[in-house]
């Protein structure tokens, strides 16, 4: 199969590449050095290759990158670094909602969609919002708590 | 690592036909994804070619049309969701939408794409099927209409052909009187597959007289399934607990369960006619009853 030339804008920057049909958004992501775009399961199940594509949260496993094409991608980095972190990356980090962190990156995109749509999200809208999202650490609890500080703070 | 496979970008639904037409019956199309690339992945199947059809505009939106709700053959889960129309006239649709898989999946997994892929304990048949949905299927040659109690064939299996695409789901707006409610048991809250599954649907009169009644169930038979028997035993009748206890009866009995990893055959037949009862019940007497 002949590789086609696409572009990805991924965190504002633009990208011409040349990827095969069978590659995956997840699998160009990586490849190109976003490599906090995590793989966990590539089915779907666990959320830990979460991106908005176009201001929506998806997992990046299940998208061709083809399907990506001209698509706005932005990443959990793209959204803040450790310098200038994302106040949802600050309330994850300060809330003690991180252990090991392998799933933090995702949980901050479906975080980011929620508060996009819904500044001010009850616990049940939380957790359901992150319900795609596995972690094996923490339990939730300071991963909920974390978010709700986020809606919180925004409120003052 | 995906096998390899020929990707076909069609612009416009007739290109994206005559691909199909061209490339069946070794041919798949693809839109979000969240079935096809896991079974791709699985080795479930493995066309040699597929078509991506999840930006073609004939394929986008939710409108009414002659007494009829059509929702495209791309529309989202999450575009259900968030669709003024389907919570005026059918919010039951939102209720089973709400429960598929997780918000991620809802973000890109649309409705046609659910009916097509057949699986038994697919979360939009059974409220489709309460609706009396029917599936247009497109072809370069032709536009049919299949009623969706008649799409199911098997496991994974549906009367479309390889050349064909699911361009709408389309149902009449039901009457003003009618109520429907979604139901779903499953191992867990969010991003599960459902045990039992199904939607209870009465259309009632003024003074409280059921005028149709559809109860559709899912992940209880090789395909989701109407209980017509017992949709019987309350039409044209008011809903009382002795006809309520008798519909939910009738709906275990019309199961053809099986034992897998999510639950036993006897449970879930067990657990369809206490959950047929209690939709009924709430229905008919309101939430919190039986």
């Amino acid at each position: 199969m002949e590789p086609r030339l696409i572009t990805l804008n991924i965190n504002g920057r633009s990208h011409q590449v040349a990827l095969k049909s069978n590659v995956t958004l997840l699998r160009a992501l990586r490849d190109l050095g976003y490599t906090d775009v995590k793989n966990g399961c590539e089915k779907g199940d666990c959320g830990a290759c979460a991106v908005l594509l176009n201001g929506r949260a998806v997992n990046s496993c299940l998208v061709l990158a083809w399907q990506a094409d001209g698509a706005e991608i932005v990443t959990a980095a793209g959204l803040g670094t450790v310098d200038h972190p994302h106040p949802i990356q600050e309330a994850l980090a300060d809330s003690g909602g991180v252990q090991c962190g392998f799933c933090i990156p995702g949980i901050v995109i479906a975080a980011k969609a929620l508060l996009d749509r819904n500044p001010h999200p009850t616990e049940e809208e939380i957790r359901e919002a992150i319900s795609g999202n596995l972690c094996r650490c923490t339990g939730y609890a300071l991963i909920v708590e974390g978010i709700r500080r986020v809606a919180e703070s925004r409120e003052s | 690592m995906l096998p390899e496979f020929e990707l076909l970008m069609p612009r416009t639904l007739p290109e994206a036909l005559e691909m199909l037409a061209q490339r069946a019956p070794d041919v798949m199309p693809i839109a979000g994804g969240t079935n096809v690339i896991p079974d791709l992945r699985g080795g479930r199947y493995r066309p040699a070619c597929l078509v991506n059809v999840a930006s073609l505009p004939e394929l986008r939106g939710i409108r009414q049309e002659d007494g009829f709700l059509v929702i495209g053959g791309s529309v989202t889960m999450a575009e259900v969701l968030e669709d003024p129309i389907v919570a005026q006239f059918a919010p039951v649709l939102q209720e089973a939408a709400k429960m598929l898989a997780s918000p991620l999946v809802r973000n890109r997994a649309t409705v046609a794409g659910n009916l097509a892929n057949a699986s038994p304990a697919a979360d939009m048949a059974p409220p489709l099927l309460a609706l009396d949905a029917e599936v247009e299927l497109a072809s370069r040659e032709s536009i049919r209409r299949v009623p969706l109690k008649d799409f199911f064939v098997h496991v994974r299996q549906t009367v479309r052909q390889p050349q064909e695409l699911v361009t709408a789901i389309r149902f009449p707006l039901p009457p003003p009187g009618s109520r429907a409610r979604f139901f779903k048991v499953a191992l867990r809250k969010a991003d599960a597959i459902a045990v039992v599954n199904g939607t209870v649907r009465v259309d009632l009169t003024e003074n409280g007289r059921c005028q149709a009644a559809r109860i559709a169930l899912g992940a209880v038979a090789p395909t989701p399934l109407r209980a017509y028997e017992a949709e019987h035993v309350l039409e044209s009748q008011p809903l009382t607990p002795k006809d309520i206890a008798e519909a939910a009866r009738l709906a275990g009995e019309a199961t053809r369960t099986i034992d897998d990893i999510r639950g036993s055959a006897a449970y879930r037949r067990m657990v369809t006619e206490v959950m047929v009862r209690r939709t009924l019940g709430e229905i008919a007497y309101g939430e919190g009853e039986n």
